[in-house]
């Protein structure tokens, strides 16, 4: 477990203020990402938990200033190692931005990797797309053949693969193999953040604790921070030192793991409530899951007031007029819902 | 047919009725206590490409399901759970062995007793987005298995059906979602019409495979739940086909435990998951994360080595051998073990399970 004042006292590696991504469709502009602000501090884990469309993946696209077409960053700041990522042109992104400060395990990734490339080809192309320009105050110089080979090997056998790897091709590999490819393929580049999204989740579950166990030692070793995404609560008990969970765009919820899954207190916001309530334990038999009645809103015209009001149980007038805004109810506790703060307008109902 | 026959009290067998060379489903005697499925020893080989060896996908298993109950076949891709489901279900025919609904082998059937078993035995597939045509408006999605097995004089009765079984499955108001077409639901709200397609045929056995986990979290719990619901209601035999262990702990009676086409241990839920004695199984258990924080920053200590091997190419003596931490000499050179019930419905095949240390 981190010690969360050391955290608050360090620099953040990466640090995101009032971010907002919209889509711009025909039927308009869905509010994808609407203000978030996040820190990640050195060596943390961040988890990053919602359900489908919450923006989890559109966050971390967002982080490489890379939204899936028709999205654009329309407002807000991300600054990853001291370097202010939104306004920068595409190939200074590629040069000194993506791969080399931070870089993103995409879902299904392994079931991506181009299949007539071998894995030294596909390691070898990301190096060719991000090698460092050896600019000034910039990083060393692009490597020579030998010093390529020999980062590459280093890199696979960090992830637990012999160097012939680099001799495959995709489908002589087993799903476990492939899943540590992409992760070696987002590591050799040196960044500082890794954004991994939804890196276990195609996987069986003997092959899933195997990975997270990977990705735990090499953050470990390589003095790694996380953004991990991910839709089940379960693994980011497992892997995050501070959760955030997003609802329709906004933050709902942010604390460390005891804050949200300490047996002392629990999650404050009523969606993280029943989004644990939802999630089925092994080791302990329910008679009933709990589960979230309704849908997610639709982010071209959410709701007014609280996003969760129309499927939260505990709404009240106050949550239908007045969007809640994010406030502290703890030291590095952050949640946005009147309930939750104590509000004297929600409590007079 | 192997020494091991884990369906508890033989069953009796259920042919009194039958037609020499023409087994029928309908009409069938109904033993009350007796299994409604009976799986015995059934064996799937592909032919695989370039491959000198053939692939044994399911290899030699026997359960039986009870009216009522859900079995839950768990366990890891190419472990042969969904092989199994397809066999059940007629999809495929199987090498060898032998299913009984019943108390009728479904093994050898006719063109016309075939279509009469699939109403029999209904599925639901993993993929909601994929298992609806979508040209068809719901109402039509859930009149074609009336129309196929010519259940109702009319279209209005057929329709009348078609409402009752989607307000079972809580797709009301039903006349806002019959004229919908599949694109215009929620992976959820398909998953329920997908079950409301098979209930409306009053099958004695359904086969879900993995019905939820293309849904997302929140509506998860609601789905399982339904299911569940009607499942008590109706009194439904469920085969529930999964990789997860937390969803079959919450919605299955007994479980099933299946490596490479075989089971390796079979039980109640409570028995197999808070007393595993395979160490497969304590593997897959040990494996699954809790949303607990007094778990986090445990490295996990895995009890099971390397990657799960080829189905054309199983090791011989006991096939979990290659992985296992507490394996000898002996578990790669005797016989691989049968099933062996160490009571209470509990069955499995390790022949060292004595001698592992068991973990807090």
């Amino acid at each position: 477990m981190r010690d969360t004042m050391s955290c608050a006292l360090a620099e953040p590696v990466l640090s995101v203020r009032g971010l907002k991504l919209h889509y711009f469709t025909s039927k308009g502009a869905v509010l994808a990402l609407d203000g978030i602000s996040f820190d990640l501090y050195p060596g943390e884990t961040l988890g990053l938990v919602g359900e489908s469309g919450c923006g989890k993946t559109t966050t971390g696209l967002a982080l490489l200033n890379m939204p899936s077409a028709p999205g654009r960053i329309v407002e807000g700041s991300i600054v990853i190692d001291g370097t202010q990522v939104v306004g920068l042109g595409d190939s200074a992104l590629r040069r000194e931005v993506r791969w080399s400060k931070i870089s993103m395990v995409f879902q299904g990734a392994m079931n991506c990797l181009t299949p007539v490339y071998t894995v030294r080809e596909l390691m070898v192309e990301t190096y060719r797309e991000h090698q460092p320009s050896g600019k000034p105050g910039g990083r060393a110089g692009p490597l020579d053949h030998a010093g390529l080979e020999a980062l590459m090997s280093t890199y696979l056998r960090l992830v637990g693969l012999p160097p012939a790897v680099l001799d495959r091709y995709p489908h002589e590999l087993s799903g476990g193999m492939k899943q540590r490819v992409v992760i070696a393929m987002a590591l050799f580049l040196e960044p500082k953040v890794v954004i991994m999204d939804e890196p276990t989740t195609a996987l069986d579950v003997i092959v899933q604790a195997q990975i997270l166990n990977l990705i735990k030692g090499l953050r470990r070793d390589l003095g790694l921070s996380y953004l991990f995404i991910t839709h089940d609560l379960a693994t980011e008990a497992e892997i995050a030192d501070r959760i955030m969970v997003m609802y329709a765009g906004k933050l709902a919820e942010l604390g460390t793991s005891e804050q949200i899954f300490g047996p002392s207190r629990g999650p404050a916001h009523p969606y993280t409530q029943r989004l644990l309530a939802s999630t089925p334990r092994l080791r302990r038999r329910v008679s009933e899951l709990a589960f979230i009645p309704g849908a997610p809103p639709d982010l071209i015209d959410p709701p007014k007031g609280c996003r969760f009001g129309p499927r939260c149980s505990f709404a009240r007038p106050t949550c239908v007029a007045n969007e809640p805004p994010v406030a502290e109810l703890a030291p590095g506790h952050l949640v946005a819902c009147w309930k939750a703060m104590g509000d004297p307008d929600y409590e007079r109902g | 047919m192997s020494a091991a026959k884990p369906h508890g009290a033989s069953p009796p067998r259920g042919d009194a009725g039958r037609t020499e060379g023409s087994p029928r489903i309908e009409g069938s005697p109904r033993i009350e206590g007796s299994p409604i499925l009976v799986v015995e020893d059934l064996r799937k080989q592909f032919a695989a490409h370039r491959a000198r060896a053939l692939v044994r996908a399911v290899d030699g298993i026997s359960f039986s399901l009870h009216r009522g109950e859900i079995l839950g076949l768990v366990g890891e891709s190419g472990c042969g759970k969904t092989t199994a489901g397809k066999l059940i279900m007629r999809l495929i025919e199987p090498s060898s062995g032998s299913i009984k609904v019943e108390g009728f082998e479904a093994t050898s059937l006719g063109r016309d007793e075939d279509i009469a078993y699939r109403r029999r035995v209904q599925m639901i597939f993993q993929d909601p987005y994929a298992s609806m045509n979508p040209h068809f408006k719901i109402k039509d999605v859930l009149e074609e298995p009336l129309i196929i097995h010519g259940i109702g004089a009319s279209r209005a009765e057929r329709m009348e059906m078609v409402a009752q079984v989607m307000e079972k499955v809580k797709m009301s108001p039903v006349a806002d979602f019959m004229d919908r077409y599949p694109h215009m639901l929620s992976g959820g709200q398909r998953q329920r019409i997908a079950t409301a397609r098979t209930l409306i045929l009053s099958p004695s056995v359904i086969v879900a495979d993995e019905p939820v986990s293309m849904i997302d979290l929140s509506t998860r719990a609601e789905i399982l739940h339904l299911m569940k619901t009607i499942q008590k209601d109706m009194e439904l035999s469920i085969v529930y086909i999964t990789h997860d262990l937390s969803t079959a702990r919450f919605f299955t009676d007994r479980i099933a435990v299946m490596y490479l086409g075989r089971i390796v241990e079979l039980g109640t839920q409570d028995e197999v998951i808070d007393n595993p004695v395979h160490p497969y199984t304590r593997a897959l258990i040990g494996a699954v994360c809790e949303p607990e924080a007094g778990r986090v920053g445990l490295a996990r200590d895995l009890e099971v080595k390397g990657e799960i091997p080829s189905a054309s190419d199983i090791p011989k003596g006991c096939r979990f051998h290659t992985r296992c931490l507490f394996a000898t000499e002996e578990c790669a050179s005797l016989p691989e073990p049968e099933l062996a019930d160490i009571g209470g419905g509990h069955w499995h095949a390790c022949r060292r399970w004595r001698e592992i240390p068991m973990k807090q």
